[in-house]
């Protein structure tokens, strides 16, 4: 991980070079974490594997509700060689969730992608294949968001299936 | 354009809609469609493969039919009884599923894990791991049409869930990992059980390797088939004896050591060209190391508390619930709400049995997790089974599927 000065560092760094694309810093628990403006993201990541943390080892969504901008996309970016971690974090509001996609940069991001846009309903712009992975591809709703209920859903039995939202059909 | 290239460009992205049949008798491509019941499958994982012949040309993975929005119950539950609905993603790797869990959970609260406890951990992960890679060992062989190495395998495997029932009761899923360390000692006559298992396991292994290694079918099946360069790895994001296999020798345990793994001496097995041998070769040696290191731990095992003395966040004795009022409200306490963990976001990566096991929490200052999402390697990797079936044939399919290891309870979750 590195420490809070170099993770401030790399912030200037990317300030620099990207007027206003790191809106904040937070550093916990040895977590460095960047908070990158989402329409700025790609240039970010870019500069980010270039200095080394060349693989994405994870990418989750995250509601925040009730705060705003509710969604985030986190994008766990590991080095390889120096063992070394940065997250970098993009909030996108619920009412124009998009963000650019980064599979161009990590082919390995395609399917947490689509499994973000299942769940969140965060669209990735230009994703080759932005399908729904999990959920049916009918399914209405995302699932993972904090409004969602848990267990709203009926269980689809024969003899409850005539009061079902037209599945037997 | 030719027809040869009028064939490439259309199996560059194979959709769901059915793929017009191409012209002529010897160049029609043939949609298959495998699973998701299918035997081989290892799950329920569907594949759409598109054949040219008996070639693959493309395949597409689909997925999400044992998906059970695990990750959306944890956000309903307390933490500490998150962790079993956590070990239920990956249902091979539970021990993994939890330590993520469980060690992202430490992180926000800062608690401290108590030597004998982080030994004992590595005894169950390591045990977990060949558990694992003997159920692989087992089903692969079985796909590649060796049925006695079935029985073998389960045997051993046999052995490793009686010891997990010797220390917590349950076979599978056994909860055993708790916040701040395990939920009880290990009993009397366990220390020897697993002094047994540690002496006869590698005589085991070497069966399994004169079983295989020297078989025709299964070295002409295996060797040379599914090649997908490290390169090509790397940026698709695959870890673990996948990532070994190709030759890089990338693994968490040494990498960045968590659990004390540092205190142990073993090594990471690496391939050279990255086929289906190898990452068999990987995933067989790895049985070794793994119990070298139980060994290890066995054999130092520190002496002193098993979890954690704070009563905040552990439960206290049974029999203090009799004499002590406050271990009275403690209990209830963490019976009835649970414990709150500071507000924060955690990220814990493990070395799984697949690759990198990370569990992402977020708090948010409550007593139950505001997102938790793991990032299992099963679901990342195979991202990579397309590249390294591409080209070959719809056999090698099959065998780079069962060296791929794939485990759709934790690509499903």
């Amino acid at each position: 991980m590195p420490d809070a000065t170099e993770l401030e560092l790399t912030a200037a760094e990317l300030r620099d070079l990207h007027p206003e694309s790191i809106l904040d810093t937070d550093y916990h628990r040895d977590r460095a974490t960047l908070i990158a403006d989402p329409p700025q993201i790609k240039p970010v990541l870019r500069h980010l594997q270039e200095k080394g943390y060349k693989s994405l080892a994870s990418l989750h969504g995250v509601d925040y509700y009730p705060q705003e901008p509710r969604l985030g996309v986190l994008y766990e970016l590991l080095d390889m060689d120096r063992v070394d971690r940065i997250t970098v974090k993009a909030r996108v509001s619920t009412g124009a969730p998009q963000i650019d996609s980064v599979v161009e940069l990590f082919p390995g991001a395609e399917f947490p992608e689509r499994e973000c846009y299942d769940m969140f309903g965060v669209v990735f712009n230009g994703h080759p294949d932005l399908r729904r992975i999990l959920m049916p591809e009918d399914y209405e709703g995302y699932p993972q968001r904090r409004d969602f209920p848990v267990g709203g859903e009926p269980v689809l039995f024969t003899y409850n299936e005539e009061h079902n939202y037209g599945k037997w059909q | 354009m030719t027809l040869t290239e009028d064939y490439r460009r259309r199996e560059e992205s194979v959709t769901l809609s059915s793929e017009p049949a191409g012209e002529g008798e010897t160049h029609e491509l043939l949609t298959l469609n495998i699973g998701p019941h299918h035997p081989a499958t290892h799950g329920v994982l569907r594949l759409l493969a598109t054949l040219e012949g008996e070639v693959v040309r493309d395949v597409k993975p689909i997925i999400g039919y044992v998906h059970t929005g695990i990750e959306k119950t944890a956000e309903d539950k307390a933490y500490w009884k998150a962790i079993p609905v956590v070990e239920r993603m990956d249902y091979l790797a539970y021990y993994f599923n939890a330590m993520a869990f469980i060690g992202a959970v430490e992180t926000l609260l800062g608690v401290e894990v108590p030597p004998r406890a982080q030994y004992l951990r590595v005894i169950h992960l390591e045990l977990n791991r060949i558990m694992s890679h003997l159920v692989w060992l087992g089903t692969s062989a079985l796909d590649l049409g060796a049925i006695s190495m079935f029985w073998y395998c389960f045997r051993e495997r046999e052995t490793v869930l009686d010891l997990f029932e010797m220390s917590s009761g349950q076979r599978m899923h056994t909860r055993y990992f708790q916040v701040g360390g395990v939920i009880e000692d290990i009993p009397p006559g366990f220390e020897a059980k697993l002094g047994r298992f540690v002496k006869e396991m590698p005589g085991r292994a070497d069966q399994y390797a004169d079983l295989l290694q020297k078989n025709e079918i299964v070295l002409e099946r295996l060797r040379g088939t599914g090649v997908v360069d490290r390169q090509t790895l790397l940026s698709l994001g695959v870890t673990g004896p996948l990532l070994r296999a190709s030759g890089k020798p990338w693994d968490l345990r040494k990498a960045a050591p968590y659990s004390s793994y540092d205190h142990f001496d073993f090594k990471i097995p690496i391939g050279t060209v990255g086929d289906n041998y190898d990452r068999f070769r990987v995933r067989h040696a790895e049985l070794y190391e793994s119990t070298k290191i139980i060994g290890q731990a066995l054999d130092g095992l520190p002496e002193g508390p098993y979890i954690t003395p704070d009563r905040k966040i552990a439960l206290p004795p049974r029999h203090e619930l009799a004499t002590s009022m406050e271990a009275l409200i403690h209990h209830f306490k963490l019976v009835t709400e649970g414990f709150r963990v500071p507000p924060g976001e955690a990220y814990y990566p493990i070395e799984g049995p697949r690759g990198e096991t990370g569990c992402f929490v977020r708090s948010d200052g409550s007593a139950k997790p505001a997102r938790v999402h793991m990032r299992d390697p099963s679901f990342v990797n195979l991202q990579a089974l397309a590249p390294m079936v591409r080209g070959g044939y719809i056999a090698d399919l099959i065998a780079t599927l069962a060296m791929l290891d794939p485990l759709l309870g934790g690509i499903d979750r």
